[in-house]
């Protein structure tokens, strides 16, 4: 508990091996009565000091599930972390006791879920809520919390904090209670800040108030921050990097401009292609034809070769992992040259160029 | 749109002129928490307040009136004083007087209403207590936990309770005030533990839970302090009715002499005592300390609807 305080440097000034968080061949299964669900299957990324990671992919690749499982939030049984290594300042979390654990949770791990209107507790005050973190972690005493509460309100841009403290949850409309999750979760100054979907249930103009509020607070704390959404514009605004995951896995990683300008994987082209953009008047929308595969049947392979319109011969039988992919960083025959099988027709950068994305970088 | 002419709406222009456009048009005046809310729609529950009106009333009588009509179960009349029959109402003695020992059955009511009371509440608090705990522990955890417990609540449902509580009275009571209020209490836990188990088993999915294990909160605050203020409602809509299933039940034991010691009054005892006396035709003596029992079971049972009401306006048709 003596860890000292995330300074508030700039990202940019920190040696780039400075790895805050580093998950390795992280699996997390579920058992439920119809199988095994692999609803993590082998997913490896890291996370500098104040670095922020965006995580797309759509509903039930696991986005959730990961968060859940850095967290160790998920009920073991049904699920389980069968295999994998969360390193976190050079600690595996997944060998902590469920005691150090609950020390790391909140006080250096803290996580903004997606409903503001449900996840915080209707019978106490806001200030209760907030104060119970701070003075769980950092000991101090009742009246100091409620300080630290009103405090942390203030640096949210909530007005009259004093007097919002003593208020309910069900007397604050969806993006003030967002603003009050960020606040309890920033209220222990926490070295990695996990929001899940932080935006997906406000409206327009909140969204780009909440992202503009946690851009802020991550470059005046120096918090890393991994933020999972299935909405490209999010992270083309708020993240440095970016990794795309399909059923389980990650498929692509890279910088926000490379993925998101000139994406890789047919997966990703699909997803930034289905975004509706102006010029797109009178046309049908792009959709990626198919279905997320059954998590009970995965397609041998590829996961997405069902569903790729460049599908060819290795990619119905071997499954292309970005761990040996070649070039690295995405997971794709097309591009790393498949053992015993012809080259592909269309080789890499095919897409380049060809995509207008409609996605401001 | 057109911009407002200069004149046609005076007062909010000039307010808006004033003040800003950064005025706090926060509406609320002040926080009220749940009990205040709750409180709130208590009030408009007319049935529901004449309850609290009786219950109150008793609960004054139980507490003060052996103050003043002090019960000496020493004091006995010298035989040649006894008289069997009783005597009725009369200014002196309002409630009328019993047969045999010649007690004043107004002071037996009063007495007894401070035992009978002091049980049905006590008992169940006990079983509340009982109930919440082994509920919360089975819906919280699940699992093999859960499954042990509601076997265990299966196993005491399927008891014939009324017996079982007659004999446990009749051989750990030993006519005991406290060893009777644990005796209810430990055979009245179940249902309240059933329910206690379903709202944990939905409110623990919800994700204000979820954020208090992000927080990094240990399990028995979650359940004692987030989880359970907000299954309270309908434990104390059903805690409200186990009073009252309580006083009867207590009623019950002592009328057929396995409860409360004999020599002290409860309502029970009056009863229990006035049995041989009703061919005698000494109505006053039963009529009373029934009366008690179904104004106290009346009050307790709309105190609960209104309660109902109050914590739960969803549950109103």
């Amino acid at each position: 508990m003596s860890l000292s305080m995330a300074a508030p440097d700039p990202a940019a000034d920190r040696p780039a091996n400075d790895i805050l968080l580093d998950v390795r061949d992280l699996r997390t299964y579920f058992h439920v009565m119809d199988g095994t669900v692999r609803a993590v299957d082998g997913v490896s990324f890291s996370i500098r000091r104040g670095q922020t990671l965006g995580m797309v992919g759509e509903s039930g690749c696991g986005k959730s599930v990961t968060a859940l499982s850095i967290m160790r939030l998920l009920d073991i049984p049904p699920a389980e972390i069968a295999s994998g290594e969360i390193i976190f300042e050079g600690r595996d979390l997944l060998k902590l006791s469920e005691d150090e654990m609950r020390e790391v949770r909140g006080n250096d791990i803290a996580m903004i879920f997606q409903e503001p209107m449900t996840s915080l507790n209707p019978v106490f005050t806001i200030g209760d809520q907030i104060a119970e973190a701070v003075m769980l972690h950092q000991g101090l005493s009742r009246k100091e919390a409620w300080d630290k509460a009103i405090e942390s309100l203030r640096a949210v841009g909530i007005n009259n904090p004093e007097r919002r403290v003593k208020q309910y949850p069900h007397e604050m409309s969806g993006g003030m209670r967002q603003r009050v999750m960020i606040a309890m979760a920033l209220s222990c100054d926490p070295k990695l800040l996990i929001a899940d979907e932080p935006t997906t249930a406000l409206d327009v103009t909140i969204q780009a108030q909440i992202l503009e509020l946690i851009k802020e607070v991550q470059d005046r704390t120096g918090t890393a921050l991994l933020l999972i959404t299935h909405d490209l514009g999010v992270v083309a605004e708020t993240v440095h990097d970016i990794a795309v995951m399909y059923a389980g896995r990650i498929v692509e990683r890279g910088t926000v401009e490379e993925v998101l300008l000139s994406p890789k994987h047919p997966y990703t082209e699909g997803l930034i292609r289905s975004i509706p953009s102006r010029g797109m008047r009178g046309q049908r929308l792009n959709v990626i034809k198919g279905t997320v595969p059954n998590p009970f049947n995965m397609p041998e392979g590829c996961n997405f070769a069902p569903r790729c319109p460049y599908a060819f011969e290795p990619c119905w039988t071997l499954d292309p992992r970005i761990e040996e992919a070649d070039p690295p960083d995405v997971a794709c025959w097309l591009y790393t040259p498949a053992p015993g099988f012809p080259a592909p027709k269309r080789g890499a950068g095919r897409v380049a160029g060809e995509l207008s994305t409609g996605v401001r970088s | 749109m057109t911009p407002l002419q200069p004149g046609s709406q005076p007062d909010i222009v000039e307010i808006i002129r004033k003040e800003g456009s950064s005025v706090d048009y926060e509406v609320g005046l002040e926080s009220l928490n749940q009990w205040q809310l709750a409180w709130r729609r208590f009030r408009k529950h007319r049935l529901a307040l004449v309850g609290l009106g009786i219950l109150g009333f008793l609960i004054a009588v139980a507490i003060v009136g052996p103050i003043f009509m002090p019960f000496e179960f020493d004091v006995i009349p010298k035989p040649d004083q006894i008289v069997y029959q009783g005597r009725p109402p009369s200014l002196a003695h309002p409630f009328g007087e019993t047969g045999g020992l010649q007690r004043d059955v107004l002071l037996l009511v009063v007495n007894g209403a401070r035992t009978s009371l002091f049980i049905g509440f006590s008992s169940m608090s006990v079983g509340v207590l009982i109930g919440t705990i082994v509920g919360s522990v089975a819906g919280y955890f699940g699992g093999w936990v859960d499954n042990i417990l509601m076997r265990i609540v299966d196993v005491m449902l399927s008891l014939p309770l009324l017996f079982v509580i007659l004999v446990a009275s009749r051989f750990f009571g030993n006519g005991n005030v406290i060893l009777i209020i644990i005796i209810f209490g430990v055979f009245s836990w179940m249902t309240i533990s059933r329910l206690t188990r379903s709202l944990f088993l939905s409110i623990r999915e919800l994700e204000f839970v979820q954020a208090a294990r992000a927080v990094g909160l240990s399990d028995r605050r979650i359940i004692f302090r987030h989880i359970l203020p907000n299954a309270m409602s309908p434990i104390i809509v059903s805690a409200s009715l186990l009073i009252a299933a309580n006083i009867i039940a207590e009623a019950f034991v002592s009328f057929l002499g396995f409860g409360v010691n004999p020599i002290y009054p409860t309502w029970g005892n009056i009863l229990s005592n006035a049995l041989t006396f009703i061919p005698l035709g000494n109505w006053w003596w039963p009529a009373f300390p029934g009366l008690a029992i179904i104004f106290t079971v009346l009050a307790v049972n709309f105190i609960g609807d209104g309660l109902r009401d109050a914590l739960d306006p969803r549950s109103k048709e």
